[in-house]
């Protein structure tokens, strides 16, 4: 991008959009006007080079009440009780200023849900990093996770999971993805189906508008990052996290009044959009003054105002005769109120600024007939080499144990307790299994229920294969979800990936949607929305590709909850499922053997889903004293991990006559590690036979010794420290 | 105290006051009646004991509680308090209590300059306070702290007189009483988690009792230093 260019191609629109958007008016666009289509057809907002692709997802199943498209989906859950939520990307700002970049991708995914009436009642971070030996990588994790505390601990909503992975595909681009979790009665969700009028008034609310963030989703979130990222910064917002929680209160204290016909949050393409959306959706258009729009500082140009990003702003639609109402309860929480304009007939937005008309354009052509690419793809040409370069095939000479604690130190695999207790993970009071749980446990107000949730991406795999990448990210997010007893509902997701113009990232892409698709159809979780980042890659370096997948689960009794860790002497561990001799990229072949190569573990969707119902019914009848996934690290870090949790060692004999670090360390799918009181283990092998799920009796829980049979043996002590120091020791440098 | 005869228990909410709700409910859970009180009001609505809860009041850009302080329901709160009353400051609360002179010293940043959410042990040090009236020093209760500014500190005169007044309520500990710096999560001079002024009546912790009442959600530190508060209140309105 350089000055000489013409100003279309600045802001981000090719020569043949420029070309639509003249057929469109008819006429040449003025600046103001380009401005306000270069931040709508990004690809960030316009979804251009996905869209054809993520029409393909299974959207709609009995409990859906809001699917895609609207700023967070929405769930029934009983009770007249809806849930909303929503997973989306920060990495391109948190890349160039990691605390404010994740602080505001927090407060932006808590005003989304905000805009569809629910209270945030959780968050969760799957967070992608380079490896912590790089000083920059570790000063890109610390600002991250300060970020994240800083602004969710100070709106009262609790943080309860997330991931955290190392990579070298993410040291020049980081991943940063947030979710949020709402609660609202269903029948007071403001969706688009309400009623907007024309003659309504745009309300804005909040902070006044600064220069900060003016053209985010076009210069960072839709191209890649490359020499001179520094001087974006300024196209980086900040964060005011007080004003964020004012900005919770008084929006939902306006929508448990019945004041509102609509509520639009500010995020990406700001006014532009909030507007433009609003306007389109109702099928009606809209006249915006500018001129009373509060201002932080006073010489915004019009195009400025149109399109900042500054933070903690909403926009309601409400009738003339409410406005004193809309008013008073925003000066009770202290937020400053303007009226910016109002809906009218016709379909145009039209924009006045310092006694011009300065934009008139079609509200549909901004926010809904944006172009849509239907991109090259192709298969990249390593991936067959990368592939056939197995490391299940190759000769280990390390000693077991030497592997053993190597896998369980590895970042990746080790405790991130680092991380999570700097985040407030208890506020509200509903937390009922917090961060370092399969999956978290948020129980609704008022009842038994409590929510399941779950983040999951497979970095390795997706790189050695998308589609199953993808769809075992869903089945691991499901089977979290379900070792707690939770039954999975639907999913969110945030679909990471390098820059859609290469046709190896349209493939890897398109490749990523088939395998959430076929995963979510046979486990019956629809796609509720969510959020695709693209342009993840800096010169040479592209991210892997990386969906995560955000799982909503439902247990009827809380009660009933399954936790990871062993509880007591003399129980029966089991394994629920079958290894098989699958190294193909696994933790331990790259901590151990030094390779990302070979193929994933197969995933029989049908044998996944049948370990899942398993588990929940084993939960319904308190059957299981423990469950933990098995998922990086294989058997061996399940035990562990569940010796950790729970404070008391085992003795277990692996099952199978595969070669020990096969048996130990194999990533094969659709496996929990499990334990259960000896006089009820007949009890759980006779669920197992009839669910149609293999089962092996592993060992037995108790005593301080970690024993794992023929092969070695240590403490509870000893692992613990390996696995709660290894992140410490790392950021020690 | 309210018809019902169950004690009414005030909780303060100022802008950027997060844990409000929650100790609404603990009260409720533990038997008492929570009253919302609002920031602006000159009003304590007739509460028999007041909280000041937890959260980042005015977002505590400034020193944390440096703005509360000066809000207007906290002229009722400081005559309430000069009359005797229970007044319990939890986390924000502790640091408004600081900053608005009911108690002294100040908290600052955690010893290692990052937020702590963690579960820790507290040894209860005194029973004369409105959370420990009910408890006997040595007791060990397991709470949660959550905050990036709870280390307590105070000048050396001061602090010399908080010892020995038998001003400290709570103590950082490990799960058998011993004190020591691996059991404190911030640093905290002497291990002070919470304190009490002279009179007794005025008493500000770090943790947080209203997220340790109900056993679904953790463990139950809480439980008995919300029973000692609502006896405490009780015991105000009879006096």
């Amino acid at each position: 991008m350089s000055a000489s260019e013409p100003l279309h191609r600045q802001l981000g629109l090719t020569d043949d959009e420029l070309e639509t958007i003249r057929s469109t008016l008819g006429r040449d666009p003025n600046r103001d006007e380009l401005a306000m289509y270069g931040v709508m057809w990004s690809e960030h907002c316009s979804y251009k080079s996905s869209k054809v692709h993520l029409r393909n997802l299974p959207t709609e199943g009995p409990s859906v009440l809001v699917g895609p498209g609207q700023d967070a989906g929405a769930v029934d859950v009983g009770d007249g009780t809806a849930v909303v939520f929503k997973l989306e990307s920060h990495s391109h700002p948190s890349a160039v200023e990691p605390y404010q970049g994740a602080a505001t991708g927090v407060g932006g995914i808590v005003r989304d849900v905000i805009s569809m009436g629910a209270r945030p009642i959780a968050l969760l971070d799957p967070l992608r990093f380079g490896p912590l030996a790089d000083e920059r990588n570790r000063w890109l994790f610390e600002g991250v996770v300060a970020g994240i505390g800083g602004y969710g601990n100070c709106i009262g909503v609790p943080t309860v999971g997330g991931e955290v992975q190392f990579a070298d595909a993410h040291t020049a681009n980081p991943t940063i993805n947030v979710m949020c979790v709402g609660v609202a009665p269903a029948d007071r969700l403001v969706t688009a189906d309400r009623e907007v009028h024309e003659g309504s008034l745009l309300v804005l609310f909040g902070a006044a508008t600064g220069r900060d963030g003016i053209g985010g989703v076009s210069v960072l979130a839709s191209s890649t990052l490359g020499e001179g990222a520094e001087e974006r910064r300024p196209s980086v917002q900040i964060g005011d996290p007080f004003a964020g929680k004012l900005l919770i209160e008084a929006s939902l204290d306006l929508v448990d009044r019945d004041l509102l016909e609509g509520l639009q949050d500010l995020g990406g393409a700001g006014i532009t959009c909030a507007v433009s959306e609003s306007a389109s959706r109702a099928g009606l258009g809209a006249e915006l003054d500018l001129d009373a729009v509060p201002l932080r500082e006073p010489d915004l140009e019009a195009f400025e105002i149109l399109t900042s990003e500054s933070q903690e702003r909403m926009l309601a639609i409400a009738h003339p005769e409410r406005l004193g109402e809309v008013r008073a309860v925003c000066e009770r929480w202290g937020l400053a109120t303007a009226v910016i304009g109002r809906l009218v007939p016709g379909g145009g937005i039209r924009v006045r600024f310092a006694a011009d008309t300065v934009a008139d354009v079609p509200a549909r052509s901004l926010a809904d007939d944006g172009p849509v690419y239907t991109r090259p793809m192709a298969p990249p040409a390593d991936v067959e080499d990368a592939i056939g370069d197995d490391p299940t095939f190759a000769t280990v000479t390390t000693p077991p144990d030497e592997a053993f604690l190597a896998v369980l130190g590895s970042p990746n695999v080790a405790s991130k307790r680092w991380v999570w207790e700097q985040y407030d993970s208890i506020v509200q009071g509903g937390t009922v299994l917090s961060p370092g749980a399969d999956a978290a446990l948020v129980r609704i107000e008022g009842t038994l229920k409590a929510l399941a949730l779950s983040t999951d991406g497979k970095g390795r795999f997706g790189a050695l294969d998308p589609y199953l990448g993808a769809a075992h990210a869903v089945a691991e997010a499901a089977r979290n979800v379900a070792c707690t007893g939770a039954t999975p509902l639907a999913i969110t997701n945030c679909l990471n990936f390098g820059n859609p113009e290469r046709p190896e990232v349209m493939w890897q892409f398109a490749q990523s949607v088939r395998g959430i698709a076929d995963a979510c159809r046979a486990f019956e979780t629809p796609v509720t929305g969510g959020n695709v980042s693209f342009y993840n890659e800096s010169g040479s370096s592209a991210i892997w590709p990386t969906p995560v997948i955000g799982m909503l689960g439902l247990i009827e009794d809380y009660r009933l909850a399954v936790r990871s860790g062993f509880t007591g002497n003399g129980s029966w561990i089991y394994l629920l499922g079958e290894t098989f001799a699958e190294l193909g990229g696994s933790e331990f072949a790259e901590v151990v053997l030094g390779s990302v190569g070979g193929r994933p573990p197969a995933l029989d969707l049908e044998r996944e889903l049948r370990l899942h119902r398993l588990l929940i019914v084993a939960s319904r009848s308190d059957l299981l004293e423990s469950a933990h996934d098995c998922a990086e690290g294989g058997i061996a870090i399940a035990l562990a991990e569940s010796a950790i949790a729970g404070g008391s060692g085992f003795a277990a004999t692996l099952p199978g006559d595969q070669p020990g670090h096969v048996g130990m360390f194999s990533e094969s799918a659709s496996r929990a590690v499990v334990s259960v009181a000896p006089e009820r283990a007949t009890e759980l092998e006779d669920a197992a036979a009839e669910a149609g799920v293999p089962f092996a009796r592993l060992g037995e829980t108790g005593g301080p010794g970690v024993v794992f049979d023929g092969l070695f043996e240590t403490t509870v002590a000893e692992i613990a420290a390996v696995y709660e120091d290894a992140i410490p020791k790392l950021l020690a440098g | 105290m309210s018809d019902t005869g169950r004690p009414r228990i005030g909780v303060v909410t100022f802008p950027g006051s997060l844990d409000d709700r929650d100790a609404l409910r603990a009260v409720r859970f533990m038997g008492g009646e929570g009253v919302a009180l609002w920031h602006v009001d000159h009003d304590l609505r007739g509460v028999d004991a007041v909280i000041l809860p937890g959260g980042f009041s005015y977002g505590d850009y400034l020193r944390c509680g440096a703005i509360a302080r000066f809000a207007p329901i906290m002229d009722e709160v400081r005559g309430f308090a000069e009359a005797g009353g229970a007044v319990v400051g939890i986390c924000n609360g502790f640091q408004i209590l600081c900053e608005a002179g009911l108690l002294p010293g100040a908290l600052i940043r955690n010893r290692q300059l990052r937020f702590v959410c963690r579960w820790v042990d507290v040894r209860v040090e005194t029973s004369v306070s409105p959370l420990s009236a009910g408890l006997v020093a040595g007791e060990v209760l397991r709470v949660p702290v959550k905050h990036g500014e709870g280390q307590f500190v105070a000048s050396a005169a001061d602090l010399d007189r908080i010892e020995r007044d038998g001003l400290v309520v709570f103590r950082y500990c490990s799960p058998d009483g011993a004190i020591g710096e691996p059991h404190t999560p911030n640093g905290a001079s002497n291990a002070i988690a919470g304190l009490c002024n002279d009179a007794g009546n005025v008493v500000g912790l770090m943790p947080h009792p209203e997220h340790a009442v109900d056993p679904d959600v953790g463990a139950t530190g809480g439980q008995p230093m919300f029973a000692s508060l609502l006896s405490s209140a009780l015991a105000h309105v009879s006096a």
